[in-house]
């Protein structure tokens, strides 16, 4: 009988140590230490994004400098990216092997995915309302701001279901950078608020050529009047703006409707004349609009210091750049009472570790990241806003908005004017909804207007059977049958595999065993006592 | 003596003609195949055919490759290829490849683009042309994406963000850490360039990206790489050394 014993327990160990090796590791839920150990040395990676702007990341290691004369024991490891899919893709590579970094810049998007790893991503509701380390925190030795001082739209941004599991560190959006003499060459003057007819009727009246081929506004041989960097968010906001289904809170995909077939057809026209194209399919749109090639360049407001004749930064030759007057405006509107624009700029994550000390002085690092040192010395790089009223309140960032054309380098005046073109416009931005999967479904958005304007420079024919293949080809690239799938609790797992079957059939017949063991001594138990 | 002629003679002709026939496969098309001439002449936007001969590759990310390709007469730069890692690690050097695809300019950049492809039997690897002297003329961007050299040219200063003059730069403007793209200046005939070693292509660690990362300002040099274009004449290069 012992021999069965030990057979039966040799099969239960031998399969919980399979099913322990299996997969990957568990990590428990983050709690914060009563106290940080300050007698331990700590070493904290730091993941960021740049705009290719030397000045950002020489802003990123000076915080990282201050910081750590602030906390000697914790030192900070830099590593720029100047694209936020490979910092994503670098984290997903690195979640199975439990080698995230310890802070990232990163979209909430992208921090959807990361979640479900198992504990992955530290939620930071309770660091927040921490009372020494958290906002505003009595133990920090520098000035962080309070939860109250942290803009309540960016920091709703960041929340992912009930919970924050990011906090904003920098907010832009798209504005669209118009040369504003060709305007008026051609005839049209500027209003505030752009229409998508408007910039469309000037795009195509642009299109003019004279008896050598030259483009009659420009004189040159090229022209792109129209050209958007992102096309993801060309539809999602005009989808926004007019209203139309993109996806639920929850990830049902809802954007294959009537709205985008008439607004795909509407961009095609104008990919047709050569009026509009975009940044993967002809270049940046500031080039262009330097060149004189260009009169609408939609781009991030944190791509202004690369906008205008007289732009602080410029990729192209300077015997090529233009002088034009550049007006800067919201991007384009369907109900110009109503705008509507994206809210977009990075965000910062706390990744968990085996070590809570490891993850708490990874939270300082990223709050220190709040500070009004950072935000503004950061916020002034570019068409940025900072995220704290406490920073957008102080007087050396109300003095520097003040200054607008001082100069063009700090005081560029396109540069501020996007920046005040979001601060006016906070409570018109927007985000979409933030599930697993839903970076998928902003790339599929952009794919859309890609294709169609593909399609039209090769002539081909974009109609309903054109637009039918489109949302299959998308749907089946994007996996976004499976996103719906899963909102809707649908999701059809299909049978069992064959190696979960033999493990629970092995389980049943292991308890099977253990049940006839315990009977059949129980038995001779009995038969014992009754001789 | 006549013998000896004679044999020479015969071995020298049947050098000619084995020269004759790599230049033969290297020019010969499949049917409905472009040659270069005819490459160059397509529209922009047209769908285009080609075969050509893998001479580097610029990386594999997200199932697509980008590669620099070339027959005998010009060269074409393919950009984001559909294809598995496996198939990409297949794609080696002198490797013969059929492309159909769409022909498109990014930034001054021609290229091929939404392309499907298939490996043909065939094998070439590209001497470098040197292109020193077309620097500066119209001519040049005729041979871009080809495997082209420059010789004798003088490093020259790159000035950093704090204004400093520095051999080169980690990134256009010197916001990149080590790894990154690296940025130089060369000049010749007082004109000067801006190159690149492309770090997708060279990255840290290869003999090139050491290489520059070596050199002093004022330096003469020789170089090869893929003659790229973005807004301009902005080559990838692959080696420096020394200027013989």
């Amino acid at each position: 009988m012992k021999r069965i014993l030990s057979l039966v327990l040799t099969l239960v160990f031998s399969l919980l140590l399979f099913t322990g090796c299996h997969g990957a590791k568990r990590r428990d839920a983050f709690v914060i230490p009563e106290e940080f150990d300050t007698s331990r040395e700590y070493e904290i990676s730091f993941w960021a994004k740049s705009d290719t702007n030397v000045t950002q990341t020489r802003i990123y290691e000076k915080a990282i400098r201050d910081f750590e004369a602030l906390y000697p024991n914790i030192k900070v490891n830099l590593k720029i990216y100047t694209d936020y899919g490979r910092i994503y893709n670098d984290v997903i590579t690195n979640i199975p092997t439990a080698t995230t970094p310890n802070v990232c810049i990163t979209y909430p998007d992208h921090i959807a995915t990361y979640m479900t790893g198992d504990n992955t991503v530290v939620p930071l509701d309770a660091l927040f309302a921490n009372e020494k380390y958290g906002l505003g925190g009595s133990a920090l030795r520098f000035d962080s701001p309070t939860l109250d001082e942290m803009i309540p739209k960016f920091l709703e941004e960041c929340r992912i279901g009930d919970e924050h599991y990011a906090m904003p560190y920098m907010r832009s959006t798209e504005a669209c950078y118009v040369n504003k003499t060709y305007v008026e060459k051609l005839g049209f003057e500027l209003p505030e608020v752009l229409t998508w007819d408007f910039v469309f009727e000037v795009a195509e009246a642009a299109m003019e050529k004279d008896e050598n081929g030259n483009f009659k506004v420009n004189g040159q041989k090229t022209m792109i009047p129209f050209i958007y960097k992102s096309t993801d968010n060309m539809m999602i906001q005009m989808l926004a703006q007019k209203d139309a289904g993109y996806s639920t809170d929850d990830g049902e995909i809802l954007i294959f409707n009537d709205t985008t077939e008439a607004l795909l057809s509407e961009i095609a026209i104008h990919a047709g004349t050569g009026a509009f194209s975009t940044f993967k399919i002809s270049s940046y749109p500031a080039n262009f609009l330097n060149a004189g090639q260009c009169i609408f360049a939609v781009d991030s407001t944190a791509g202004a210091t690369w906008m205008g004749t007289d732009a602080p930064l410029s990729d192209i030759a300077e015997d090529k750049l233009v002088e034009f007057e550049t007006a800067v405006r919201m991007i384009p509107q369907f109900d110009t009472e109503n705008p509507e624009m994206i809210s977009q700029g990075p965000s910062v994550c706390i990744f968990n570790k085996e070590d809570p000390q490891e993850v708490l002085a990874a939270w300082l690092f990223a709050q220190y990241l709040l500070t009004d040192d950072v935000q503004i010395a950061y916020s002034q790089t570019e068409g940025y806003v900072p995220v704290t009223s406490k920073a957008q309140n102080s007087d050396t960032y109300r003095d520097y908005l003040s200054r607008a054309g001082e100069d063009d380098e700090l005081y560029y005046s396109v540069k501020l004017d996007a920046t005040e073109l979001l601060i006016e416009n906070t409570e018109n931005t927007f985000v979409t909804p933030v599930f697993n999967g839903s970076a998928s479904l902003r790339n599929a958005a952009g794919q859309m207007v890609e294709n169609v304007t593909k399609s039209m420079r090769r002539k081909e024919t974009v109609d309903d059977a054109y637009f039918e293949k489109l949302y299959a080809d998308i749907t089946a690239l994007y996996r976004l049958d499976g996103l719906s799938a899963m909102a809707d609790g649908k999701a059809e797992l299909g049978e069992l595999p064959a190696m979960s079957k033999a493990l629970i059939g092995t389980l049943v017949a292991i308890w099977l065993l253990i049940g006839i063991f315990v009977g059949a001594d129980a038995l001779k138990k009995c038969k014992k006592r009754s001789i | 003596m006549k013998r000896f002629f004679a044999l020479a003679m015969a071995a020298l002709l049947v050098l000619a003609c084995f020269g004759c026939t790599q230049k033969d496969d290297i020019n010969k098309k499949s049917e409905g195949v472009m040659t270069y001439a005819e490459y160059a002449a397509a529209e922009l936007e047209s769908a285009v055919v080609i075969e050509a001969y893998v001479q580097a590759k610029q990386g594999w990310w997200e199932n697509k490759a980008t590669l620099y390709t070339q027959d005998a007469d010009g060269a074409y730069f393919i950009y984001e290829l559909p294809c598995t890692e496996e198939e990409y690690n297949k794609m080696t050097v002198g490797t013969k490849m059929k492309i159909s695809g769409y022909k498109a300019e990014w930034a001054g950049e021609v290229e091929i683009i939404d392309a499907t492809w298939e490996i043909l039997e065939g094998n070439y690897i590209a001497e470098a042309t040197d292109v020193t002297a077309l620097l500066g003329t119209e001519d040049l961007i005729k041979k871009q994406n080809m495997f082209v050299s420059f010789k004798g040219m003088t490093l020259e200063a790159s000035k950093d963000a704090e204004g400093n003059d520095v051999p080169f730069l980690y990134k256009w403007d010197g916001s990149g850490q080590d790894g990154d793209d690296l940025y130089f200046n060369v000049s010749v005939n007082g004109a000067t360039y801006t190159f690149t070693v492309e770090s997708y292509l060279c990255g840290k660690g290869t003999d090139v990206y050491n290489a520059v990362k070596a050199l002093e300002i004022g330096d003469k040099i020789d170089m090869e790489g893929f003659l790229y274009w973005y807004e301009g004449v902005n080559p990838h290069i692959t080696s420096v050394t020394a200027a013989k």
